[in-house]
C-alpha cells in the first residue's frame, strides 16, 4: 500500500499549487462535503422531472437508455445509476474499482497527481467517477453514456474517470456534464485517464452544458498504443464562467492515431482556455486537432500543440474562429518538430462572417438573419470521420439547440 | 419585365456604370458583351441588389415594382436569380442543402442534379474546391431549383470543358424556355414563343452560348456604358473582327 500513501503525500504537497495556465480559483469558496442521493433504478430514471430530463438530453444522457450500451450517472458526489448493457463492456464507479488491485495499474498513471491544486483535491477529496472498460476484442454496439450532474449550489465536485479500451476492442462513449436548472455556482474538477491499447479504437464525445457561474477544471491524459485510434470530441455551446483544460495525448505505438475535434461557443462573461496537445512518439503516428470557436462576446483562448519526436509522423492543426458579436478569440497554435522527416502543419483563422457569403445566400432567397444562421451552422458542422451515427446525431442536436442562443 | 432607366452606380468612390438604359421584356434573352473591366459583372450585381454597388441616380423596376433599393432576398423572392462566376465557398453547407434553400423547401435534389451531371458533388460543401466548370454546373443546379423569372448569367461557359459545354448550353436554354427540341413536341415553336415568360441576361466573351440559346438582343457594355443594341450574332462577328473599340465606334 506504499503507492497509495505516496500518492497522498504528493497530492498534499500540491494543494496550493496554481495551474500552469488559466485563472486561479480559490477552492475554499466551494463546499466539497458529500451530498448523498439514493440510487435510482432504470424506471426511476425515466420518472425524473421533464425539465431535468431535458437538461440531461442536452448533455447526451438519454434516461430511456435506448441505443446505449451502458449508463453511468453521478449526481453531485453520489453515483445514482451505473450499469452495462453489453457483455464485455464494464461500467463501474471508481470508488468500487479502487477496492480492486488491477485499477492501480491505471489510477494516476498518466496524469501526475501533483500537477496542480485540482489534481491534488481530486486525490485527497475524491467523490467518485467512472471506470469504463472494453475487454479485449469487444466491439461496442451502442455508445456508453456517462453523466456528471451537479445539483447542489456551491458544490465542489471531485471526479476521477478511467477509460480503458483493451487490445482490439472498440469503445464509444458519450459523456455529458450538466447542472440542474436552478443551480448557478459550483466547481467541477474532473481527472480522466484514457488507455487505448494495441489496435483498439476509442471515441470519446464530451458535451458540456454548464451554468453561467460554473468553474470547470478537467485534467486529462491519454496513451495510445500501436495501431490504436483515439477520437476525442468536445462540445460546449452553453455559458460557463471559467473553463480551462489542456488534454494531452501520447501516441506511443507505431501507427497510433489521435484526432481532437472541438466546437465552442463563448457567450458574454465566459472565459475558455482550452486546447489539445498531442505527442507523436512513434513512426506512422498521425494527429489532428480541429477547433471551431465562436465568440458571442466571450473570451476564448484556443490552444493546440503538436510535438513530433520521430520521423514519419504526420500532424495537422486547424483552428477557425468566428467573432459574431465582439468578444475575443486568441488562437495559439504550436508545432514542434524534433527531427527530420516530420510532416506538420497548421492553419488558423479568426474573423467575422463574410458579407459576400451572406449576400450569396440572400440571393437564393434567405433573409439576412437566416443566411447568417445558415453560415454559422455550417461553420460548426465539422465532419468527424469514424463517429457512430448516434453520436453524430447528438452533436447535431447540441448545435441545433444552441443555434437559437448563438444568434 | 425589367426596366432600367438612366442608372448611375458607384463602387467605393468610383462611378462604374453610367446612363444605363435597359429593357428586358417577358420571354426575352439578352446577351451582353464587353471587354474585361467594362462593368458587366457590376451591372448584374446591381440588378441582383448587392449593397456595395450604390445606385446614385436612375431607377430599376421589375414586374412593375421599384427595386432600386430593394434588399437582395426580396429581389430573389420577386423572381430574380443569378448564376455567379466566382461564388464564395460556404464551409459546412452541403450543395444538397443549398439546392433545397434555393427551392425554398424540400425538392428532388438528386433528380435535378442528374440533369447537370452533378450527383457526385451533392454532399460536398458548396463551391469548396470546385473547378470552373463545376461551379457553373452547381450554379445552374441552384437556379433550376430556384426557378426565377429573370436569370442573370455571369459568363456561364467560361472554364467549362468541351464535354460539358453542350450540357451547360442546353440547360440554360431550358431554363430560359428557349429549348425547341424537348422530347415531347406538342406545341408549335410559335406557340412556345408566345407563352415564354422567362427573361435572361447573359454575359459572354466567347459567344458559344449563342449556339444553344437564341438570344433576342445583344448589348455591348463599354467603359460603364451600354453602347449598342443589336443582333447578338452581328455584334459578335464585329467584335471578333475589329475588337471592342472599333465595334463600339462602328455601332455608335
Amino acid at each position: 500500500m506504499h503507492g497509495i500513501e505516496e500518492l497522498r503525500e504528493k497530492a498534499q504537497g500540491a494543494v496550493d499549487k496554481k495551474a500552469a495556465i488559466g485563472t486561479d480559483i480559490n477552492l475554499q469558496e466551494f463546499d466539497p462535503a458529500p451530498v448523498p442521493h439514493a440510487y435510482m433504478a432504470d424506471e426511476e430514471l425515466c420518472e425524473l422531472p421533464q425539465e431535468e430530463q431535458k437538461r440531461l438530453i442536452m448533455a447526451g444522457l438519454d434516461v430511456t437508455q435506448k441505443d446505449r450500451g451502458g449508463t453511468f450517472f453521478q449526481k453531485d458526489t453520489s453515483v445514482i445509476h451505473c450499469h452495462s448493457q453489453q457483455e464485455g463492456i464494464e461500467v463501474l464507479p471508481i470508488q468500487e474499482a479502487l477496492k480492486k488491485d488491477w485499477i492501480r495499474e491505471y489510477y494516476w498513471k498518466l496524469v501526475p497527481v501533483d500537477t496542480d491544486k485540482y489534481t491534488a483535491v481530486a486525490e485527497l477529496g475524491l467523490h467518485d467517477g467512472y471506470v469504463i472498460r472494453a475487454l479485449p476484442g469487444t466491439k461496442s454496439i451502442y455508445p456508453v453514456q456517462a453523466c456528471l450532474y451537479l445539483d447542489k449550489e456551491g458544490l465542489q465536485q471531485n471526479i476521477h474517470n478511467i477509460i480503458i479500451a483493451e487490445e482490439g476492442s472498440e469503445l464509444h462513449i458519450i459523456t455529458g456534464c450538466s447542472t440542474s436548472p436552478h443551480m448557478k455556482r459550483g466547481i467541477h474538477v474532473g481527472i480522466s485517464e484514457f488507455f487505448v491499447k494495441k489496435n483498439a479504437k476509442l471515441s470519446f464525445t464530451m458535451i458540456h452544458n454548464w451554468a453561467e457561474d460554473m468553474y470547470v477544471r478537467p485534467r486529462s491524459v491519454a496513451r495510445v498504443e500501436e495501431g490504436g485510434l483515439f477520437l476525442n470530441n468536445y462540445i460546449c455551446m452553453k455559458p460557463v464562467k471559467s473553463l480551462q483544460m489542456y488534454p494531452t495525448t501520447h501516441l506511443v505505438g507505431d501507427d497510433a492515431v489521435a484526432r481532437f475535434y472541438s466546437i465552442i461557443v463563448g457567450s458574454p462573461g465566459c472565459e475558455y482556455d482550452l486546447g489539445g496537445r498531442i505527442f507523436l512518439k512513434s513512426p506512422g503516428n498521425k494527429a489532428e486537432i480541429v477547433a471551431r470557436a465562436i465568440s458571442n462576446g466571450g473570451k476564448i483562448i484556443a490552444r493546440g500543440h503538436l510535438i513530433g519526436e520521430v520521423p514519419e509522423i504526420k500532424a495537422h492543426l486547424e483552428c477557425r474562429g468566428l467573432l459574431l458579436n465582439g468578444g475575443l478569440i486568441h488562437a495559439i497554435p504550436e508545432l514542434e518538430g524534433h527531427v527530420d522527416g516530420v510532416e506538420m502543419s497548421h492553419e488558423a483563422a479568426v474573423g467575422k462572417i463574410a458579407q459576400e457569403e451572406i449576400a450569396y445566400l440572400m440571393s437564393r432567397g434567405l433573409s439576412e438573419e437566416e443566411a447568417t444562421s445558415t453560415i454559422v451552422r455550417g461553420f460548426l458542422n465539422v465532419d468527424i470521420p469514424g463517429l457512430p451515427p448516434q453520436l453524430k446525431a447528438e452533436i447535431d442536436r447540441a448545435i441545433e439547440e444552441s443555434d437559437k442562443d448563438v444568434m | 419585365m425589367l426596366i432600367i432607366e438612366d442608372l448611375k452606380v458607384e463602387l467605393g468612390d468610383r462611378v462604374i456604370l453610367r446612363h444605363i438604359d435597359l429593357e428586358i421584356k417577358p420571354g426575352e434573352t439578352h446577351i451582353m458583351f464587353g471587354p474585361n473591366g467594362s462593368g458587366k459583372t457590376s451591372l448584374l450585381m446591381t440588378i441582383m441588389g448587392y449593397p456595395q454597388y450604390k445606385v446614385v441616380d436612375g431607377k430599376m423596376s421589375f414586374k412593375g415594382q421599384d427595386i432600386t433599393y430593394m434588399p437582395i432576398n426580396e429581389r430573389a423572392k420577386l423572381g430574380i436569380g443569378m448564376s455567379y462566376q466566382r461564388p464564395p465557398t460556404i464551409h459546412g453547407l452541403k450543395t444538397r442543402q443549398m439546392v433545397n434553400i434555393c427551392a425554398g423547401g424540400v425538392v428532388d435534389v438528386g433528380g435535378l442534379a442528374q440533369r447537370v451531371n452533378f450527383m457526385d458533388f451533392l454532399d460536398r460543401d458548396v463551391n469548396e474546391g470546385f473547378s470552373g466548370g463545376e461551379i457553373k454546373r452547381s450554379e445552374l443546379l441552384q437556379l433550376m431549383a430556384q426557378n426565377p423569372d429573370l436569370m442573370l448569367f455571369d459568363e456561364p461557359e467560361s472554364g467549362v470543358d468541351m464535354e460539358n459545354i453542350h450540357l451547360v448550353g442546353k440547360t440554360i436554354a431550358k431554363l430560359l424556355e428557349k429549348d425547341f427540341n424537348s422530347d415531347v413536341e406538342t406545341k408549335s415553336k410559335m406557340q412556345k414563343k408566345m407563352e415564354r415568360t422567362k427573361m435572361g441576361l447573359i454575359i459572354t466573351h466567347t459567344g458559344y452560348i449563342l449556339d444553344y440559346v437564341a438570344a433576342d438582343k445583344g448589348q455591348v457594355l463599354f467603359d460603364g456604358r451600354l453602347s449598342c443594341v443589336s443582333n447578338p450574332r452581328e455584334i459578335l462577328s464585329c467584335i471578333s473582327k475589329t475588337g471592342y473599340e472599333e465595334c463600339v465606334k462602328c455601332m455608335a
